[in-house]
């Protein structure tokens, strides 16, 4: 996971295929009613192109595109998300998560509406969450040696 | 796709499944073991899409091969490469664990319905024809499996959501927390 190691080739060509994997994500993610996906897959592939950019460009870079101060925000993020939905319905005086607090004139929409809200905060919670423990993972080493440095 | 077409894709993906454990195994260098669970979960999500379940053949493959892939070989550049070899006693030791088990899931396959039978339980619920027949006037999504996980059983993914969360959390906790501790000391 060191960036001196990389050779131009691919740079390169990770530099063109994560915009894609990016933007697969979101597709993913928004059109998961319609074909195969939902939150969860969308929330792994947006990760796995951040992991992409930090195998080849070094963890340094990936964490000053997507710092990890921000990943511990948006992780409970999605959480609150989906839970604010169902609170929300239950103010609204329906059941839990009933979508058809959101628009009570045309359940149908309600339920659109429900489904994309929670599906972002799945997607949220598990690109941020998947993320950290990569970073975690990656960013060890070298924290150990510091560690060891300071102890020793 | 005729039947004896998807038998014999069944078969050839099936026989690669079997190899590549095997493979996984047998292999002595870590690295080309996590690269070969990549290629272990790549198959199981194309017999997934010959199950029609493309849903869970999509997170198969971007957890399975991709990012697991990835978090493995991440914890291995914190240990070693190589895999020691162990004496002949843990050997047939695991064999024997091997065995046993593989017999006990064999006995329980056994008893599993075949595939698609429409006398299971899980289709003669009611719960199943109303999900099936209901949810494009309540629901209208073409996706019936995203109706089902989002609004029916919402209960279940918000359940979900938190699991990935607070599995997050221990993780961080174990892999970040200790390390402030030792910094402290």
């Amino acid at each position: 996971m060191t960036p001196e190691s990389n050779n131009a080739v691919l740079r390169v060509v990770t530099k063109q295929i994560i915009p894609m994997i990016l933007l697969f994500a979101l597709y993913v993610q928004f059109h998961g009613e319609y074909g195969p996906g939902g939150g969860f897959q969308a929330g792994v592939i947006f990760a796995a192109g951040f992991v992409l950019y930090a195998l080849v460009f070094g963890l340094d870079h990936a964490s000053r595109a997507m710092p990890a101060r921000t990943l511990f925000r948006l992780a409970p993020l999605g959480v609150l998300l989906f839970a604010g939905v169902g609170v929300y319905s239950l103010l609204k005086g329906y059941a839990f998560l009933d979508y058809t607090a959101i628009d009570p004139h045309d359940p149908v929409h309600a339920q659109h509406l429900g489904i994309l809200i929670i599906e972002l905060g799945v997607g949220l919670t598990v690109f941020s969450v998947l993320l950290l423990i990569f970073y975690a993972f990656a960013g060890r080493r070298r924290a150990d040696s510091l560690t060891h440095k300071d102890m020793g | 796709m005729s039947e004896h077409a998807l038998l014999a894709i069944d078969a050839v993906l099936l026989v690669i499944l079997l190899t590549t454990a095997i493979a996984i195994a047998r292999q002595r260098n870590l690295f080309a073991a996590a690269m070969m669970t990549g290629l272990f979960s790549l198959t199981l999500a194309c017999l997934f899409v010959l199950l029609d379940a493309m849903d869970v053949a999509f997170t198969e493959a971007a957890v399975g091969a991709g990012i697991s892939t990835v978090l493995m070989l991440g914890a291995l550049a914190l240990t070693e490469y190589r895999d020691h070899p162990t004496s002949r006693g843990q050997h047939t030791l695991a064999l024997l664990l091997c065995l046993a088990v593989g017999a006990l899931l064999m006995l329980a396959a056994s008893e599993w319905p075949a595939l698609g039978d429409p006398s299971t339980p899980v289709h003669q619920h009611p719960i199943t024809a109303h999900y099936l027949e209901q949810s494009q006037q309540e629901i209208d999504l073409p996706n019936v499996v995203t109706s089902v996980l989002s609004s029916y059983r919402g209960y279940d993914t918000l359940g979900e959501v938190t699991v990935v969360f607070t599995a997050g959390l221990a993780v961080l906790i174990l892999l970040l927390g200790v390390r402030k501790d030792e910094n402290d000391t």
